[in-house]
């Protein structure tokens, strides 16, 4: 028996309970809570640091860790730069960057990559300057891709352990609650950045906008948030959506879209209360359009869609078309108005999305999914990173978590970009395997995966151009011949990780 | 099955993304050119780069047109030597004022064919016609070759003639619409329309859609893409107008095994012209894929 704070006699150990801890004051074990009570003028509780040199500082910060960032504010991110430039500054070294995406915005990368601050590299995709360096051998350990799905099954199972995660916010009040919503930096969902905040050992938010506590509705909430620091921009308007989605001009992307609406409709999953799910790009954006006359015509409506959203889907889910939206990316101006007012339109993180070991993710429900190539083989492979010239350039995002999730998965692609043909004998880097694919539509035809010759048969009897995906390759070749295949030496520069933590492929450094 | 020529696409000759892909919008005819889109140092690239085109790619069941420069001009007869080897379905010669245009242009392709060792005739031809004097001559052009399929008029050049400018109601162009059509008609040829060029006026190229078919023309040349669907979607005979057709040619056959000369549809009375519209709407619906051939009755 022991006697705690308050004078009360305490057993120390009770029988199948264990031991007892006494009561040591209200204060003891929770330093985090207010302890002058008074009137409301008293110092609010708070989390605000007064820079970023300090929060770093306060993080603990060391060298060889591991810390994150978001990139919903794609190409107009100023986070990451900033954040990474104090880094540099204070000579922390060997950090290891766990990016949901990396961009345009962030190629100030290169120069910390050569100075030893930063070591490696995990995201979902690479673009600029800094991509090709990684191509021509830049980091000396390979560079990790992974899907948008894998980024959040690596997170929940500590296979990436984050130990500081910078996220940028475009309000949040002074206790950390942040949506994505609001404020001069609105970027919509904060889909990525909420397993970080969900799962890394400290959490900075780094925000341009503070406002009145509670920030409701919040996407990153105050349990999960150690610091806030407010700067005077976190991100170039321009840069994070390039405003309204407008549907393309560009004839060959029209016609792509009419073929992926037709091979939509008659597939057999165009009935009411499908789901669908479609990309940014010109074409992906123009099918929706296509889509909706024929879903005003046969009386059809989606049950829900998911994504990356955009204006034109918002404009379908406004106008009665799709029920729901989960929306993970907020593509533009109007998806960003959309996920702040529509009851409906719900911000969904990484996981939720795709991660394919959690308990059920968005994507396993999903009926429809439309997305792009640069090379797509006659396997059905498709690689969406590596360029006709072997460099990294583009992303492996939900691509291969809505493949194989979807029950059909579609990938539009123009058969010849430029002078090289997109089908090939064997794609340079494998994202997505060809056994998750199902059709492929290019402006001179339509494949369709041997192992759906039921969806074949379909497009076949309305009519469709079906040919097989040997055939169009050999249409391609006829036109632009067949390419030198790109010499790549040896060493290793990046690995492909697919959703399941598997290794997929391997990217080479090109030979200069 | 009756050859439609609803659209004919303008492709540059000298672009060769553009001329690679200029089938797979599927417009009825491409018309590769040779001549307006082309700058004077880039004549003879645009003509190899047709030729190549022509005898390298596969333009399936497309009619392949390629507009050559006039003989006048200096590069005409380079024109027609390289494309008679091409073998185009039809050449079109630009800014046909009289019938003796097109006999030169004739001889020269014939000449030329007989070189190749081709039956004579296997290269058609086509008229465009831009001027006053081509509108009054129209007649004499449409009937001077029997190579001739079209005769098509050229909005730009005649109106600047005119001394005026087009106007969203065309009614500059009422006199040399009409011309053209009857010219066409009675030589038996198409007639085919000028180009909309103001792309971002749907409703304004809609509204000339209609005036035009309403006039006779039997389809348009296009200068996008885009331009494609809008035309065929109204050439295309409506659910409507076919039914009513069937009923007509349904009609006529029982009043025939009644031997009745005259009878009525939907309250109609149907004579011969009916008839023959009937049958048109008909051979129309089936060249653009919405009836099956075979099934112009109800009761096949």
């Amino acid at each position: 028996m022991t006697e705690n704070k308050l004078g009360r006699i305490i057993p120390e150990k009770i029988s199948h309970i264990g031991d007892l801890l006494p009561f040591d004051g209200a204060y003891a074990h929770t330093p985090l809570v207010k302890k002058e009570k008074g009137n409301r003028r008293l110092p609010k509780l708070n989390k605000l640091v007064d820079s970023i040199e300090k929060v770093i500082v306060e993080t603990n910060l060391k060298n060889g860790m591991t810390i994150s960032f978001h990139h919903h504010f794609r190409n107009g991110d100023k986070v990451l730069p900033m954040v990474m430039n104090v880094i540099a500054e204070m000579g922390i070294r060997d950090l290891t960057i766990a990016a949901s995406s990396l961009t345009e915005a962030h190629q100030c990368l290169v120069d910390h990559i050569k100075t030893g601050v930063v070591k490696r590299l995990i995201t979902s995709g690479i673009r600029g300057e800094l991509a090709e360096e990684i191509s021509n051998g830049l980091t000396d350990i390979p560079v990790v891709i992974h899907s948008h799905g894998g980024r959040a099954r690596c997170i929940e199972t500590g296979q990436i352990k984050i130990d500081v995660a910078f996220l940028g916010v475009p309000s949040s009040d002074v206790y950390g609650n942040a949506n994505g919503y609001t404020g001069k930096s609105a970027c919509g969902s904060l889909g990525y950045a909420m397993v970080d905040a969900a799962f890394a050992e400290k959490v900075v938010l780094i925000t341009d906008n503070i406002v009145e506590y509670p920030n409701i509705p919040f996407s990153i909430h105050q349990d999960q948030v150690d610091f806030i620091v407010i700067v005077d921009s976190i991100g170039d308007p321009e840069g994070i959506t390039t405003g309204a989605t407008r549907i393309t001009n560009n004839p060959k992307d029209l016609l792509l879209a009419q073929l992926v609406s037709e091979v939509v409709v008659n597939s057999g999953y165009f009935e009411n209360g499908f789901s669908i799910q479609t990309g940014s790009g010109g074409a992906s954006v123009a099918t929706i359009r296509f889509l909706r006359k024929y879903m005003e015509d046969r009386n059809i409506k989606a049950s829900w869609a998911l994504g990356g959203i955009s204006g034109p889907m918002v404009k379908l889910h406004e106008d009665g078309f799709i029920g729901k939206l989960l929306d993970v990316q907020s593509f533009d101006s109007e998806a960003i108005r959309s996920i702040g007012e529509n009851r409906y339109h719900l911000e969904i993180d990484a996981s939720y999305y795709a991660n394919p070991l959690n308990k059920g993710c968005a994507v396993n429900k999903l009926n429809i999914v439309i997305l792009s190539a640069l090379e797509i083989d006659t396997n059905f492979n498709v690689n969406v990173i590596t360029g006709s010239d072997g460099i990294i350039r583009g992303a492996s995002g939900g691509h291969s978590d809505t493949a194989i999730g979807s029950g059909l998965s579609i990938i539009v692609a123009p058969l010849i970009r430029g002078r090289t043909a997109t089908v090939t004998d064997s794609v340079k880097t494998i994202i997505t395997p060809g056994s998750t694919i199902d059709v492929l539509v290019t402006e001179r035809g339509i494949a369709v995966n041997p192992r759906r010759e039921e969806i074949k048969e379909k497009l076949k009897q309305s009519g469709l151009p079906v040919y097989s995906i040997e055939e169009l390759k050999l249409k391609a070749e006829k036109i632009v011949g067949k390419s030198e295949p790109i010499i790549f030496k040896d060493r290793i520069v990046g690995l492909v990780e697919y959703r399941d933590g598997t290794i997929i492929d391997v990217i080479k450094q090109v030979s200069n | 099955m009756a050859k439609l020529r609803r659209t004919m696409l303008y492709v540059p000759g000298n672009n060769a993304g553009m001329v690679k892909d200029a089938h797979i919008y599927r417009s009825d005819s491409v018309m590769f050119d040779l001549e307006d889109s082309v700058s004077i140092d880039e004549k003879d690239s645009a003509r190899f780069l047709v030729y190549k085109a022509l005898t390298t790619l596969d333009y399936g069941e497309i009619e392949t047109v390629v507009r050559i420069n006039s003989i006048e001009s200096g590069f005409g007869k380079e024109d027609i030597k390289a494309m008679v080897r091409a073998k185009p379905n039809v050449i079109r010669l630009p800014k046909t004022e009289k019938a003796e245009d097109i006999y030169e242009v004739e001889s020269l392709i014939e000449k030329e064919e007989k070189n190749e060792g081709y039956s004579i005739g296997t290269i058609k031809l086509m008229a465009a016609i831009e001027s006053p004097l081509g509108v009054l001559n129209a007649l004499s052009i449409a009937t001077s070759s029997k190579r001739l399929i079209g005769i098509a008029i050229g909005a730009e050049d005649y109106v600047t003639c005119l001394k005026t400018s087009r106007s969203e109601d065309g009614i500059e162009l009422l006199f040399a619409r009409s011309q053209l059509v009857n010219a066409a008609r009675a030589a038996g040829i198409y007639a085919l329309d000028t180009v909309y060029s103001d792309l971002s006026n749907e409703e304004g190229f809609i509204k000339e859609i209609k005036l035009i078919k309403q006039l006779g023309f039997d389809g348009k040349s296009v200068i996008n893409p885009r331009q494609i669907e809008p035309v065929h979607r109204i050439f295309t005979p409506t659910e409507d107008e076919i039914t009513f057709a069937k009923k007509v040619i349904e009609g006529i056959k029982t009043a025939k095994s009644n031997k009745s000369g005259v009878i009525a549809v939907e309250g109609k009375m149907v004579d011969k012209p009916i008839v023959e519209r009937a049958e048109r709407i008909l051979e129309l619906a089936k060249s653009s894929g919405v009836l099956e051939a075979g099934k112009e009755s109800e009761n096949d």
